[in-house]
């Protein structure tokens, strides 16, 4: 069976990636049909972002939408296509969300007089035009590790990767979005030893599956939030989507969710250089199966791995931890100790989420411009620091002279 | 948007998943159907996958079975008319594609309704939609052909006067006092929360060039910008439901009259009469309605069939996504091609007056078997 999908694959990978060589020769600025170009000026279809609170709307000026918004990528789609769940998400002056997504990697050159300034304002100053993203996906890099498990409940690390020549979910077709499936379940059945586990689809999972991988917390399920609905990333589903995990449950990846694929790794508990090592050994894997089937992840020496959301940019990572903090997190500083350490808190249920019983998602903040390691790093020392902070406050000491610089 | 992908995959490849699904669209979008439909799109950029989304996102719907697809534009109804052509036939009970529809909004010929009991007929309401030829509807429109609509409907409806003088509330503009009144007089819309609307794209850039315009007495109200690019709508409490139609006439026929004199019309043809986003509104655009308080008649084993023989259907007071809570139900015609405006309103007045009748008989305990047995389906 691996060796027919293979097959399958290889001929759609040598069709694919002939496609793709004949669509780069294309240029890059054609023009929309032009019933629609002569009628209005770009001025009358300029967005009212005047009570918006995003970071599109701070660089989307009536200049760059004029220049722009007759232009599409090589695959045909628009500024406005990326612009709209921005537009349709006015957001929120205390949250800063991005507000635009890539249709596929093209976007973001086509459109780079917004997606560059973009992740300029996102990513601390990091300048695609001039920086180089740096990656490490060697855990041998990573110094200490291991979390104190009375505070740290559980540890974690995602990325996200998309395959090269095909869209993003907020605009892909379905036969796109069928091939993205079809060429995971090829890379998952080259993982090995501790990886190798099954893939779910959430078309056809049966129903005592769906109980298990709900009972497990792996499920995920059709996306609520207007910023990705608006985005249209939840068309067709459940079609060409799914989960896969190891046997041992502690590598999982989702498919055609935000992102072409979301990889995971994660156990209870705190020792996360070993969550970082399988998710390291897990990434690596896959990309190989992917490059040996002819196909291959977006990447770019300035963008790092590319990913729908500017904001997942560079290595689309997310290192995080489930701690205990329930004194430090009533000090006026929690927030401003947070910021200085480079990281980030949300609730236990996920993004949109708030705490429960002084338990915080704490995660780092940054994505582009340092590597894998660097931020795992971060996250270990940080909450290393947090640990103690809090041990500290329970003795009723005062944690004046750990305040990070 | 251009279908890029089109050249790369086939069809087969391309083919929506449509086993768990029920409404219209997935009945008659055959593997040929949509192989040949996805070789065109029409002259706006609208393709059949567009038209075709919101019925494979939403695969059925518990209360109404639902049509499945949209137009984008005027086009789309010719350009895919090998899937509308079986849709509007399997929805408007066998309307063959060499049919022609009647227009009669004249609302002398309309018999009765002056006085359905008020003690059964809580409220009447009429309303249809109207689409300007030569914009995209609300699924495909950019922003400034939607602000197009806008300011071809406003002035239109500024030079509105006498009874039907009115003012122009824009859902962007509005102050919160204002909000407060329009939701008070239960005449404020809001961005679509049904996943049928939402995933066919009508929400797009809310609430830009959305607003309400009403006239001063508050009995004819136009929506603009929100499924269709104008609802016109003529209500009132009560059971005068003849005042109501012929308000929304007089009305109907002066806006178009207004647009005409600044060079705009509606979309219309001599086929599939008004043209409209929803298949399923097609022809007249008409629902005319009541809030109908038939507690006894409505748990009748036989309600259903009463509706269908009368070709009325029934929705909670809420709209078409709800269910009634007390017994009062939204009863409104059910057909919208193939009937005129007038024939469609006096269905709504005959069947209203019946189930009156029954709902009284059933309240001094009499037995309604012989009026429901004699019923002929109109």
């Amino acid at each position: 069976m691996f060796s027919k999908k293979v097959g399958v694959a290889v001929a759609a990978a040598s069709s694919a990636a002939l496609w793709y060589k004949t669509r780069e020769q294309h240029v890059a600025g054609a023009r929309l049909p032009p019933t629609r170009e002569l009628k209005y000026p770009p001025g009358a279809d300029f967005p009212d972002l005047k009570n918006h609170h995003n970071i599109m709307k701070n660089h989307l000026t009536p200049g760059c939408y004029a220049k722009l918004r007759d232009v599409t990528t090589p695959n045909g789609f628009t500024l406005d296509q990326c612009i709209q769940t921005g537009v349709d998400n006015q957001g929120h002056p205390f949250i800063k969300i991005v507000g635009l997504t890539a249709c596929d990697e093209e976007s973001y050159e086509t459109f780079k007089d917004l997606f560059y300034p973009v992740i300029k304002e996102r990513h601390n100053g990091y300048d695609p035009e001039v920086d180089t993203h740096p990656i490490d996906l060697n855990p041998a890099h990573i110094k200490g590790g291991k979390l104190d498990e009375k505070y740290v409940l559980s540890s974690r690390v995602r990325t996200g990767r998309a395959i090269r020549g095909l869209p993003h979910p907020p605009v892909c077709s379905r036969a796109e979005r069928r091939e993205v499936e079809n060429i995971a379940i090829a890379a998952f059945q080259g993982l090995s030893s501790d990886l190798s586990g099954q893939y779910y689809s959430l078309k056809t999972m049966s129903e005592a599956d769906q109980d298990k991988l709900i009972e497990d917390h792996f499920l995920f399920d059709k996306p609520v939030s207007p910023l990705l609905t608006s985005a249209g990333m939840a068309r067709d589903w459940p079609d060409a989507r799914g989960i896969f995990h190891n046997d041992e449950k502690n590598f999982l990846v989702w498919v055609n969710e935000e992102d072409h694929l979301r990889l995971i790794s994660m156990e209870k508990g705190g020792d996360m250089k070993s969550v970082f090592a399988r998710f390291c050994k897990g990434v690596n894997q896959i990309e190989k199966v992917v490059g040996e089937i002819g196909w291959e992840f977006q990447k770019s020496e300035n963008l790092g791995y590319i990913l729908t959301c500017p904001s997942n940019c560079g290595n689309g990572l997310r290192c995080g931890v489930h701690v205990k903090l329930p004194l430090l997190s009533k000090d006026k500083r929690f927030n401003d100790i947070l910021d200085k350490l480079r990281l980030q808190k949300r609730g236990t249920g996920g993004v949109d989420t708030a705490a429960v019983g002084g338990t915080f998602d704490i995660s780092n903040l940054d994505r582009l411009g340092k590597s894998e390691v660097q931020l795992v790093q971060e996250v270990i020392d940080g909450v290393n620091l947090l640990v103690e902070m809090e041990k500290r406050l329970e003795k009723r000491g005062s944690i004046d002279r750990l305040m990070p610089k | 948007m251009p279908n890029h992908n089109t050249a790369r995959y086939t069809a087969e490849e391309e083919y929506p998943d449509l086993e768990k699904h029920a409404n219209h669209m997935a009945h008659c979008l055959t593997k040929e159907i949509y192989k040949k439909m996805r070789a065109v799109q029409t002259p706006s950029g609208f393709t059949i996958d567009n038209a075709i989304q919101t019925g494979v996102d939403n695969p059925g719907h518990p209360f109404i079975m639902t049509v499945g697809c949209v137009a984008g534009d005027e086009e789309s109804y010719e350009t895919f008319a090998d899937l509308f052509d079986p849709v509007i036939e399997a929805r408007h009970n066998g309307y063959k594609k060499s049919d022609m529809h009647k227009t009669d909004i004249d609302p002398d010929h309309l018999k009765g309704g002056e006085n359905l009991d008020p003690k059964y007929v809580l409220s009447s309401r009429v309303r249809t939609g109207r689409s300007i030829r030569g914009l995209c509807l609300p699924p495909h429109c950019s922003r400034a052909e939607r602000r197009k609509v806008e300011q071809i409907s406003c002035e239109a409806l500024a030079k509105l006067d006498g009874e039907l003088k009115g003012n122009y509330y824009s859902l962007k503009g509005m102050t919160d006092k204002q909000q407060d009144q329009l939701i008070e007089d239960h005449f404020l819309f809001d961005k679509p929360v049904s996943p049928l609307l939402l995933a066919s794209g009508m929400a797009r850039d809310w609430p830009d060039a959305r607003g309400i315009w009403h006239n001063d007495k508050k009995n004819f109200l136009v929506w603009i910008n929100e499924e269709d690019h104008l609802r016109v709508i003529s209500m009132e409490k009560g059971g005068n439901m003849n005042a109501v139609f012929k308000r929304w006439c007089t009305g109907l026929q002066l806006v178009e009259k207004h647009m005409k004199e600044s060079g705009y019309e509606y979309m219309w043809n001599p086929h599939l009469g008004y043209i409209l986003t929803c298949p399923s509104n097609l022809g007249t655009g008409v629902r005319a309605g009541v809030h109908l308080k038939i507690p006894k008649l409505s748990q009748q084993p036989k309600f259903d069939e009463i509706l269908k023989k009368l070709r009325l259907q029934k929705r909670g007071t809420g709209g078409v996504d709800t269910a009634s809570t007390d017994g009062t139900f939204d009863i409104s015609n059910a057909d919208r091609l193939g009937f005129s405006e007038v024939e469609l309103v006096q269905m709504v007045i005959d069947g209203v007056e019946f189930m009156i009748d029954l709902e009284k008989k059933l309240e001094k305990g009499e037995s309604i078997e012989a009026e429901v047995d004699g019923l002929k389906q109109k």
